[in-house]
């Protein structure tokens, strides 16, 4: 490839061609655009040979690398029109599979090539073991490509996607990928209508329509991996928009020394304590309202010593972090507010999460209070304080009976 | 009297204020940091979206009675093809709104309370695992094989026979219906 200006006229992806970054030659990568969808069947692959003809219709030199139709009579007529570099034959265990013929792309150098399903696996025998490796290959050639992925396929997804459907998705991608792509497109329907389209055989063969509906094309499951891919893409779009969001000086000058984060991130302050849990479930129901990490941070005095029950309560902690899957940390520091704010500009934390503060004696109750000494370091992180239910609950009930205890 | 007489009792009595101030808890509130050191602790099991308010009750009359520490423990289930140490949004969705739930309940009612979590690849896994890592004196279920509980009669018959606690296993009774429910958590979680 000459890594020359391409077509400047048309498309998305030849306009991004005339990015700064494409400017140096012949050492130009190509560029990466992934449609992402929550499931088989909602019209990824579609969207992908629409783009093709649009690209070609702009005066691209255009070609499809690879597609897997499913045997679906709309998306195989679609792929009319545009060239198709035959897949290769690759024998293995006495079966022969048909692959992306990687050399063959190469070879014909086009400008922009459709490569179908990110996540396959490829057979043993070829150049890399994953399709998204082929992938890399044609994007360092200076290859544009379109290609496709469903949401459970995302690594870190994985196992949520698998603990929503019940269904282990075998073929996972790193998310690096997906997040390294220049557009990352959500191709999305609602579940019932994704559910219409199965049904009507648009999806899979007649004979597959039944074990689909019975297994991972449940109206839940569905609903689930919407969600998922939705968040997915809005966690996308976020990273990428920050880097040119325009910051004002004052901004600028309240952001230096402070968290830098893309998305949300929260962390919950804890001791090993039995009300300690009440705050982390709190915090925790927070960051999933928010789609947000949470940490939890105990600041121990240097050399502090737990008793028995205190050693119960802090593994009490951990279980409970681990189950919900957020991450427990333990520093030691004198200075508890310095602790916490070096830690929370280390993670990048945009909101903190603590209790009802112990009720200092003596010379400690002229000292400002840990909130305030905390919004005084932080600036621009909020500093929620969690509220004791519980005992809110014991003042209304006392009100309402001055006899009780 | 001199003005540095005056000026001395004055400052003494300061004195006297913070070491008062130092060694005297503020009045009328109490940390709340730790919980009573209690001679017993009761555990309530539940791995649902709701638990038998008569396993409950009962629960915080004996812990009235005792000075015991109730704790309402969730066990969750790990699908087989996860790893044990897999997080569970999905199940932690359902389960972490009751336990707040029954906190709330039992700290209203002046009862102390300690909650935990416990995973296992079943229920008598997840409490299995937490008996060997806890100590409690009591486990109180309810004897009503739902689906709510999540702890059959299998389980029930394995608990009698393998933990070292006192099990107090609530026989059926018409008011097994009234339960409390995620849906009961006070405010917003």
């Amino acid at each position: 490839m000459d890594g020359g200006p391409r077509n400047p006229m048309n498309g998305d992806l030849a306009t991004h061609a005339e990015s700064p970054e494409g400017s140096s030659g012949a050492s130009r990568t190509g560029r990466l655009k992934v449609f992402i969808g929550m499931a088989a069947g909602v019209g990824k692959t579609y969207q992908m040979l629409l783009e093709g003809h649009a690209e070609q219709e702009a005066g691209r030199d255009v070609v499809i690398g690879f597609l897997e139709t499913h045997g679906r009579a709309d998306t195989a007529r679609l792929a009319q029109g545009l060239p198709m570099i035959p897949r290769r034959r690759v024998s293995y265990r006495e079966t022969v599979i048909e692959e992306m013929d990687l050399p063959a792309v190469l070879h014909r150098a086009p400008e922009l090539c459709l490569i179908d399903e990110l996540a396959h696996t490829n057979a043993p025998g070829v150049e890399h073991a994953k399709r998204y490796e082929d992938v890399e290959d044609v994007l360092a050639a200076g290859i544009d490509v379109v290609s496709t992925v469903n949401v459970q396929h995302l690594e870190s997804l994985n196992d949520q996607v698998t603990e929503l459907s019940g269904i282990r998705v075998r073929e996972t991608i790193p998310d690096a990928v997906v997040a390294r792509a220049d557009e990352v497109v959500l191709v999305d329907v609602t579940p019932e209508a994704l559910l219409e389209r199965l049904r009507a055989g648009k999806v899979y063969p007649r004979e597959r329509i039944d074990a689909a509906l019975n297994n991972f094309f449940r109206i839940e499951n569905l609903s689930a991996l919407r969600e998922v891919a939705l968040r997915q893409v809005a966690q996308e779009v976020g990273a990428k928009r920050r880097p040119t969001e325009v910051i004002s000086s004052r901004e600028e000058s309240l952001a230096e020394g402070t968290p830098q984060a893309i998305g949300e991130r929260l962390l919950a302050l804890v001791e090993p304590y039995p009300g300690a849990q009440r705050l982390v479930r709190r915090a925790w129901r927070s960051a999933q309202r928010l789609n947000a990490d949470l940490d939890l941070l105990w600041v121990r005095k240097p050399g502090q010593r737990l008793d028995d029950d205190n050693e119960r309560s802090l593994s009490a902690l951990r279980q409970l972090a681990a189950i919900l899957g957020a991450k427990m940390f333990e520093e030691e520091a004198d200075d508890v507010a310095a602790a916490v704010a070096d830690f929370a500009v280390r993670q990048g934390t945009t909101y903190i999460l603590l209790g009802r503060s112990r009720i200092p004696r003596g010379v400690a109750r002229l000292r400002m209070p840990l909130p305030q000494r905390l919004m005084a370091r932080l600036p621009g992180v909020d500093v929620r304080i969690v509220a004791d239910r519980a005992a809110r609950a014991n003042g209304e009930a006392r009100i309402a009976d001055p006899g009780a205890v | 009297m001199t003005a540095l007489a005056i000026i001395l009792i004055a400052l003494f009595g300061v004195l006297i204020g913070l070491a008062a101030g130092y060694w005297l808890p503020p009045h009328g509130r109490r940390s709340g940091r730790h919980a009573p050191s209690a001679v017993r602790r009761i555990l309530l099991p539940f791995t649902g979206q709701a638990i038998s308010r008569r396993s409950f009750e009962a629960a915080v009359r004996l812990a009235k009675a005792e000075n015991a520490v109730i704790m309402p423990a969730f066990l969750a289930t790990v699908p087989m093809n996860l790893p044990l140490d897999t997080a569970l949004p999905a199940q932690c969705g359902r389960g972490m709104p009751l336990l707040e739930a029954i906190e709330q309940r039992t700290t209203a009612q002046g009862v102390p309370v300690d909650s935990r979590v416990s995973r296992g690849r079943s229920s008598r896994d997840a409490l299995r695992k937490l008996i060997e890592s806890e100590h409690f004196d009591r486990i109180i279920v309810s004897a009503d094989e739902d689906p709510h509980s999540g702890l059959s009669y299998e389980d029930l018959r394995w608990m009698l026979e393998r933990v070292p606690a006192e099990i107090m296993i609530l026989r059926p009774a018409p008011e097994d219906t009234r339960r409390i429910s995620l849906e009961a958590v006070g405010g917003h979680f």
